[in-house]
């Protein structure tokens, strides 16, 4: 357990860890969707981003097929931006021409609420009418708020609502992992 | 990075961190506009008043874009100063519109102010649409926006504004938001149409045309009216042309990119020659397409913001 900013963090997945787990989620992909063929996925700004590309690339390990990606950011279909105190940065998006009638699997980092999928719904129907939308996440951390729930999950963990749960990448921070950062 | 400001007066209040954040909100919102579905709910229940003291039509469709594509109800009030006594009238009848439960007024007014006046007196944010001679600080941003896109930075980069400087709020949004930014400032016009005290502000002051195209990386080029042709503050439309039109003979003869910018609308064969209007420096509807992202940006930028009053927000800048 380290010391971080007068707060504790604790990993609890290193980067092999994190690999495996996407791994699976990866098979799972496939093995629902019976092959690659008209799946897109797409990253919630900003982690889910990488981890659709990761994804994306063992998909192509896998079946040999190249799926394509794109990037959702929802900061302006948020249900809290009048309750938010600290303003959210709007990020690009960036989806394929046409989402209609494709497989589209959301991939986000950590599913906590359900209210950021909530909001990825809404903006992803204005942008066409897929064949299904399924959801992706590497943590699922419990306290959902809404009847909405991950089809592949990389881990499930155990929190408490005054934790926060810090997934890394290596395309920002620098290395993987999952750490659980309670208040010190 | 928090954006605090209740109010959009002028960018000559703002810092150029809050510019910045206004330009890279602006960024994202551009791609609103190429969906098939044009419309994030994001100002969702949000009434808005577009109150017109002044003729606009490129300002106003351009700010009731932006806000219907974030969701935003509106209303366009038109209003002809003639009839009107300022000062009273103009209270009044926003506090009758404030009365109605509204959250935001875009402001167009011929009296230099009337924007910051307003804001004293009602609770909704006030966005300054153009004000008199003073500013017209999201032309200014937009303008920023633009070349910015263009040279992929403003720091450093020479830009003149040439025409009726002294008449113009667009001219004076530009030399407060580009050097906030880090770019250099020049002017160029008729000594009529130039104010010489503009030197106090370290605004290069150029008297000749060619001089701008052979040293500057963008010239705005401002609308010249034919009002001020009858006040003789200069000769003729012709003369004008001869001695400070952007044609493409002079573009040539500089041999150099030069980006030009117009506000719009153009006076064609006058300021601009119509080749120049249509040729390959100008970005003169790449402006347009920014105006309504640069608008979004500061619409979900002061919705979004803290509300703090101005007082505060400059207390938290000295910081």
């Amino acid at each position: 357990m380290s010391l971080q900013n007068g707060k504790n963090e604790k990993q609890v997945l290193d980067a092999r860890m994190v690999e495996r787990s996407l791994r699976r989620i990866a098979h799972q992909i496939v093995e629902r969707n019976q092959g690659a063929d008209g799946l897109l996925l797409v990253g919630i700004q900003t982690r889910g981003v990488n981890l659709a590309q990761r994804l994306v690339a063992m998909i192509a390990d896998i079946e040999k097929t190249a799926v394509p990606t794109g990037k959702l950011d929802i900061t302006l279909y948020r249900d809290d931006l009048r309750h938010n105190p600290v303003q959210p940065t709007v990020r690009s998006t960036d989806l394929p021409a046409d989402i209609t009638g494709r497989k589209v699997v959301l991939v986000d980092d950590v599913f906590y609420t359900g209210r950021t999928i909530r909001a990825a719904l809404d903006a992803l129907v204005d942008f066409g009418r897929p064949a299904s939308i399924m959801l992706a996440v590497l943590i699922d951390r419990g306290h959902q708020e809404l009847p909405i729930r991950a089809d592949f999950t990389g881990s499930s963990i155990t929190t408490r609502k005054d934790e926060d749960v810090i997934v890394r990448v290596r395309e920002i921070d620098g290395a993987d992992g999952v750490w659980i950062e309670t208040p010190g | 990075m928090q954006f605090n400001r209740k109010h959009l007066l002028g960018l000559e209040e703002l810092s150029s961190d809050e510019i910045r954040m206004i330009l890279d909100t602006a960024v994202p919102f551009k791609e609103i506009s190429e969906r098939q579905i044009k419309k994030v709910p994001v100002l969702r229940g949000k009434t808005i008043v577009n109150l017109f003291f002044e003729p606009s039509t490129r300002t106003r469709i351009s700010f009731e874009f932006a806000e219907k594509r974030l969701s935003a109800d509106t209303v366009n009030v038109n209003v002809s100063t003639s009839s009107v006594s300022k000062g009273e009238t103009l209270v009044d009848m926003a506090r009758n519109l404030e009365a109605m439960k509204i959250d935001m007024v875009v402001i167009r007014h011929a009296a230099s102010g009337a924007p910051a006046f307003l804001a004293q007196r009602i609770d909704s944010n006030v966005i300054n649409a153009g004000d008199g001679w003073h500013e017209h600080p999201t032309q200014g941003l937009l303008d920023m926006l633009t070349i910015r896109d263009h040279f992929g930075k403003l720091d450093g980069l020479k830009v003149a504004i040439v025409g009726d400087v002294i008449h113009s709020r667009v001219a004076r949004s530009n030399i407060w938001g580009l050097q906030k930014m880090g770019a250099q400032v020049g002017v160029c016009g008729p000594p009529t149409l130039v104010p010489a005290s503009l030197k106090e502000l370290g605004v290069k002051i150029y008297s000749r045309i060619e001089d701008v195209l052979s040293e500057v990386d963008v010239v705005n080029v401002l609308r010249i009216q034919l009002e001020r042709m009858h006040s003789n503050m200069f000769p003729s439309l012709g003369e004008y042309n001869r001695l400070y039109g952007i044609s493409t003979a002079r573009l040539e003869a500089a041999g150099r990119d030069v980006l030009i910018l117009h506000p719009g609308p153009m006076n064609r064969g006058v300021e601009i020659d119509s080749d120049v209007a249509d040729g390959e420096h100008q970005v003169i509807l790449e402006q347009v397409t920014n105006g309504v992202a640069v608008r979004m940006a500061v619409l979900f930028l002061l919705a979004g913001g803290k509300q703090a009053g101005a007082a505060e927000a400059t207390e938290m800048r000295g910081e």
